[in-house]
């Protein structure tokens, strides 16, 4: 475990390079907005690094659920949920509570 | 209103009046079922001068405990209205069953308060969980109060006055885009639980989420709800009571009769009459007529079951 490979020297460098572009990126940050047991916007585009927040808005209570990749606590009244993307792919997410809820997060 | 002819010859029973006795089941009609015909008998009043001794038991239904927004600031205050008339009833029921909901957001206080105030009836009470019973961070409190002697996620049957009680929860392991879940384990259960008993012996089946489809725009249904009423089928009675929606609705098909109840917090709208199922909320002054409780009369013998839908006000 000591030894360090030329593959994984390259992962290192690779990292390095890319991790400065990452945080740039995250400053576009997103909304999405939980008004009458609807996701608002219901799809989003967005590029790896992206933070999405999610704000309940509705007298009752919701999550934010994308199996196997993320899951926020229960939100009760103007609570928050952001989640930052960091690998590309379609997060496919509902509300646990109310699973006709859905949405999609598409990031590349 | 009083007057209002209700008494329908069973062959004589128009689509159209069925209609109309649904639109009065939400003022309080009375309800018998003979042959999977309703026929209402008259409102409250008559009605409970009407009913012949047998088992009653007391639905009770989607407390939230905890709410406090703007469709009901006090929704633990109209919990204690309903047990108030409870405890006012001029025969004391049987038992109550809760169909869930009990808490807002599945906060201990709010389990706590709503056991001392349910307490006051001195009934015994048969829950079963909603989604919001369940919202703790480690989804133990509802189970720590209410699971004892029940099988995975809290379903269990029992015997009283000759029914049998099947509670199930369908609030568990939810998938997106879908309705309310029983799943193959709690199916399992309920095919065997059946088994043993006599096709004449009625059965009562409860549940949080409407097991039959209401409005699937809005989640009220239960993805794998027709399999369990598969297993009722050949039963001679079977009465589905549900709450979740926060409004009466009734439906017979056949042996079975569907039948939801009001919740004690919060009105919601009808299906499609809003932007979303969310509290609806209406003038102070209406407001407890939209909440209330239900009282289920069984009489031993002749298969008939009675609802009667009691609001909090008017």
């Amino acid at each position: 475990m000591t030894k360090i490979t030329r593959r994984d020297f390259g992962l290192v460098v690779a990292a390095a390079v890319l991790l400065p572009v990452t945080t740039a990126r995250a400053d576009n940050d997103i909304e999405v907005h939980i008004d009458n047991f609807v996701f608002a916007p219901a799809e989003l585009n967005v590029k790896v690094g992206t933070t999405v927040t999610w704000t309940n808005r509705d007298d009752i209570p919701h999550t934010i659920v994308s199996a196997g990749k993320f899951r926020s606590k229960t939100l009760d009244t103007d609570d928050k949920f952001s989640f930052t993307f960091t690998t590309a792919g379609d997060y496919k997410y509902f509300c646990s509570l109310h699973p006709h809820m859905t949405g999609m997060i598409k990031v590349e | 209103m009083s007057t209002h002819d209700h008494d329908h010859s069973e062959d004589g029973l128009s689509r159209r009046k069925v209609l109309e006795c649904m639109t009065w089941a939400g003022t309080g009609v009375l309800w018998t079922i003979t042959g999977g015909v309703p026929r209402s008998l008259g409102i409250i009043d008559s009605a409970q001068a009407a009913t012949a001794p047998g088992m009653t038991f007391l639905q009770i239904s989607d407390s939230h405990v905890g709410f406090d927004k703007p469709a009901n600031p006090n929704a633990l205050g109209t919990l204690e209205e309903a047990v108030n008339k409870i405890n006012a009833m001029p025969e004391k029921p049987s038992f109550m069953i809760h169909t869930g909901d009990i808490t807002h957001l599945s906060k201990a206080a709010e389990f706590d308060n709503a056991e001392r105030i349910i307490s006051q009836t001195k009934l015994d009470v048969h829950y079963v969980p909603g989604e919001h019973d369940f919202i703790d961070e480690e989804v133990k409190l509802y189970r720590e109060r209410y699971g004892r002697g029940t099988k995975g996620h809290g379903w269990y049957s029992f015997d009283a006055g000759g029914v049998h009680f099947i509670g199930l929860v369908n609030v568990v392991d939810l998938k997106g885009g879908g309705l309310g879940n029983l799943g193959a384990e709690q199916l399992a259960w309920l095919e065997d639980d059946l088994r043993s008993k006599s096709k004449s012996t009625p059965v009562v089946l409860f549940a949080h989420i409407p097991l039959w489809t209401v409005y699937p725009q809005w989640g009220w249904g239960t993805e794998d709800g027709a399999r369990a009423l598969e297993f009722v089928k050949g039963f001679g009675s079977v009465t589905v009571l549900n709450g979740h929606i926060h409004q009466v609705m009734q439906k017979v098909e056949g042996n079975v009769t569907f039948h939801t109840a009001r919740s004690t917090a919060f009105p919601q709208p009808a299906p499609g009459s809003a932007p979303s199922p969310g509290p609806m909320k209406v003038e102070d002054a209406r407001l407890r007529s939209m909440l209330g409780v239900a009282s289920i009369n069984f009489k031993q013998g002749d298969q008939r079951l009675a609802i009667i839908d009691t609001p909090l006000q008017g």
